[in-house]
């Protein structure tokens, strides 16, 4: 009896770990299992995989030998890194303007960065492609890269924005102090402490842009995405080579993930061991 | 300062803000403009003013708009059920482990949506390991499936929205005060007054906004209830992109696919007014030090 009651007592305890790690197992296990089907899971029908081939890494060398496949792979990347520039660019200037200046319309400004990304994304697509329709603009990559831009942008100046909110402007003011211009101190200042922010940013307006289906889905025309490609297949049951590439990014993207919270906090550690009693710079976590 | 100086926000905003009115508000023009069209693909489209078209695309889709309330609503409260205990417990109880359990929480987003449905799909199968357990458990019929019900669809749509329930939560409860726990507690409040008078209260903008961030987008997905619904489980964003992509109905499309836009602001709106936070609308840097 007694044992039985410390049990539940240990149970009671350990009842919120317990909660916890299940809902991490449950947000995990479906990345487990497109990890695992890529070593060795065969196609048995349309629907359904089975494991009884054993462990092979079989898809894993031929990766990149379904030309369908590589074409959409690269359209992706291309899409992708020509999105990321543009939004990661107009969005750190959006960024710089909304916490450094006042001026009449901000309110209205922040509104229209905010609605996109409470907007369902169906009614994204379908917007714009209501006036591609309007205008008979063919659609295909440059109707993409217009899409993906805009629903990145929020993303960037928000991203931007909290790494510039926790930014001290003394170390400006102390370059100022020294000499240097205005475009100097942006320059070697500015820049590089807002860089792990800018970032930030940028890999999420990629990460965004590659993983992206619906919107895509309605202005593609006949270009076909990575996503695109998946939903193409998946009515009659994916090549396995398409688990080996989801694992494949799932690990570089995570480990540009690890690698930049690494960076930052090596960053925050240096900062602080310093000699002298400067403050160091305050940061917000970029991600 | 001189003109030229007051001039420098609205040249930094500028690409960015033009980029949003061409592509985001403009299109919302056209949508609404093509709603009132009538017509065929074969004969063209023609402005009629048909406003009829609003509410017979509602009328029309009575049954898919129900379910998406119930689906999305339903997947809400299980991503809130899930996700708080969660992030209270990555918050408090992590420890070292805390960027591990973060990481865990994010990583998701790390591979794409579709094929996480995907494998959804694959784990709700009917021969797959996970439903044999619920058939030895009894929680689902002998010969039943899950596959196909209403239940994949929740299942799949909590599973992909959770991440934007826990982040909000998360990020809330780190800020909060302990201290205040404790003060309720020295003042004889129970473990469970305290959690609803202290703790609760003091969260709700992270329940708020975890809330909107993962009502909004279940609300308007198609991909669960297409991949893991099958047929038999249609939601409005199912309609709307039927309609748009393989009908081409034009006008009912974007009827309905604006009426959608209207409810959600709607919705938006009237919750940060009742819920009386500003969190959701960018000004997060205003009550800050």
């Amino acid at each position: 009896m007694a044992a039985l009651s410390r049990a539940w007592a240990w149970l009671r305890h350990q009842a919120l770990p317990i909660y916890a790690g299940l809902a991490i197992a449950y947000m995990l296990i479906p990345i487990a299992v497109i990890a695992v089907f890529s070593f060795g899971a065969t196609p048995k029908d349309k629907l359904t995989f089975a494991l009884d081939n054993g462990f092979t890494t079989e898809y894993w060398s031929s990766m990149f030998s379904l030309p369908e496949l590589n074409e959409a792979l690269s359209t992706s990347i291309r899409l992708a890194a020509l999105s990321t520039v543009i939004a990661t660019a107009i969005g750190t200037t959006m960024a710089i303007a909304l916490v450094r200046h006042r001026f009449a319309g901000k309110r209205a400004a922040n509104l229209l960065i905010v609605i996109p990304m409470a907007t369902p994304e169906v009614v994204i697509g379908a917007s714009l492609l209501s006036m591609f329709i309007y205008a008979s603009f063919a659609l295909g990559f440059t109707t993409l890269l217009i899409a993906h831009v805009m629903f990145s942008i929020s993303f960037v100046v928000v991203v931007v924005r909290s790494r510039l909110i926790g930014f001290d402007r003394h170390l400006e003011e102390a370059a100022a102090d020294l000499g240097a211009g205005p475009l100097t101190t942006f320059r070697t200042v500015t820049l590089p402490l807002l860089a792990p922010g800018i970032l930030a940013a940028a890999m999420l307006a990629f990460a965004l842009s590659i993983d992206d289906f619906v919107i895509s889905n309605f202005n593609s025309g006949t270009t076909v995405t990575f996503p695109l490609y998946v939903y193409g297949v998946s009515l009659r049951g994916i090549p396995v080579q398409v688990n080996a590439i989801a694992t494949l990014l799932f690990v570089v993207a995570a480990v540009a993930a690890g690698l930049t919270i690494w960076q930052q906090r090596r960053a925050e550690r240096m900062a602080g061991a310093r000699p002298e009693p400067e403050p160091a710079p305050a940061t917000v976590t970029g991600i | 300062m001189n003109l030229k100086q007051r001039l420098v926000p609205y040249w930094l905003l500028g690409p960015g803000l033009l980029w949003l009115i061409l592509f985001f508000v403009v299109p919302m023009y056209f949508m609404g403009e093509l709603a009132l069209r009538s017509g065929s693909l074969t004969t063209g489209f023609t402005l009629t003013w048909e406003w009829a078209n609003f509410p017979d695309s509602l009328s029309g889709h009575t049954e898919q708009i129900l379910r998406s309330f119930f689906f999305a609503g339903t997947a809400t409260l299980l991503a809130l059920l899930i996700g708080y205990p969660l992030a209270y417990a990555i918050a408090f109880r992590a420890g070292r482990y805390k960027p591990l359990l973060l990481f865990a929480v994010i990583a998701p987003f790390f591979t794409t949506y579709l094929i996480r449905t995907i494998a959804w799909k694959t784990i709700l199968s009917d021969d797959s390991p996970v439903v044999s357990v619920l058939q030895a458990l009894a929680l689902v019929p002998e010969d039943g499936r899950v596959l196909a019900t209403p239940a994949a669809v929740i299942a799949g749509l909590t599973y992909n929205f959770l991440p934007f329930m826990i982040l909000p939560l998360y990020a809330n409860l780190e800020r909060l005060d302990l201290r205040l726990v404790e003060a309720a507690k020295d003042l004889y409040a129970s473990s469970r007054t305290a959690f609803v008078k202290v703790t609760l209260p003091l969260t709700m903008p992270g329940i708020v906004a975890g809330v909107l961030l993962t009502f909004i987008p279940a609300f308007g997905d198609y991909i669960n209830a297409q991949l893991l619904g099958g047929t038999g489980q249609a939601m409005v964003g199912n309609v709307i992109q039927s309609l748009y992509l393989n009908q081409r109905d034009y006008p009912e499309a974007a009827a309905l696919s604006f009426l959608m836009m209207a409810l959600i602001l709607a919705i938006v709106t009237v919750y940060i007014r009742f819920a009386g936070t500003g969190a959701f609308m960018g000004d997060e840097d205003e009550g800050r030090a």
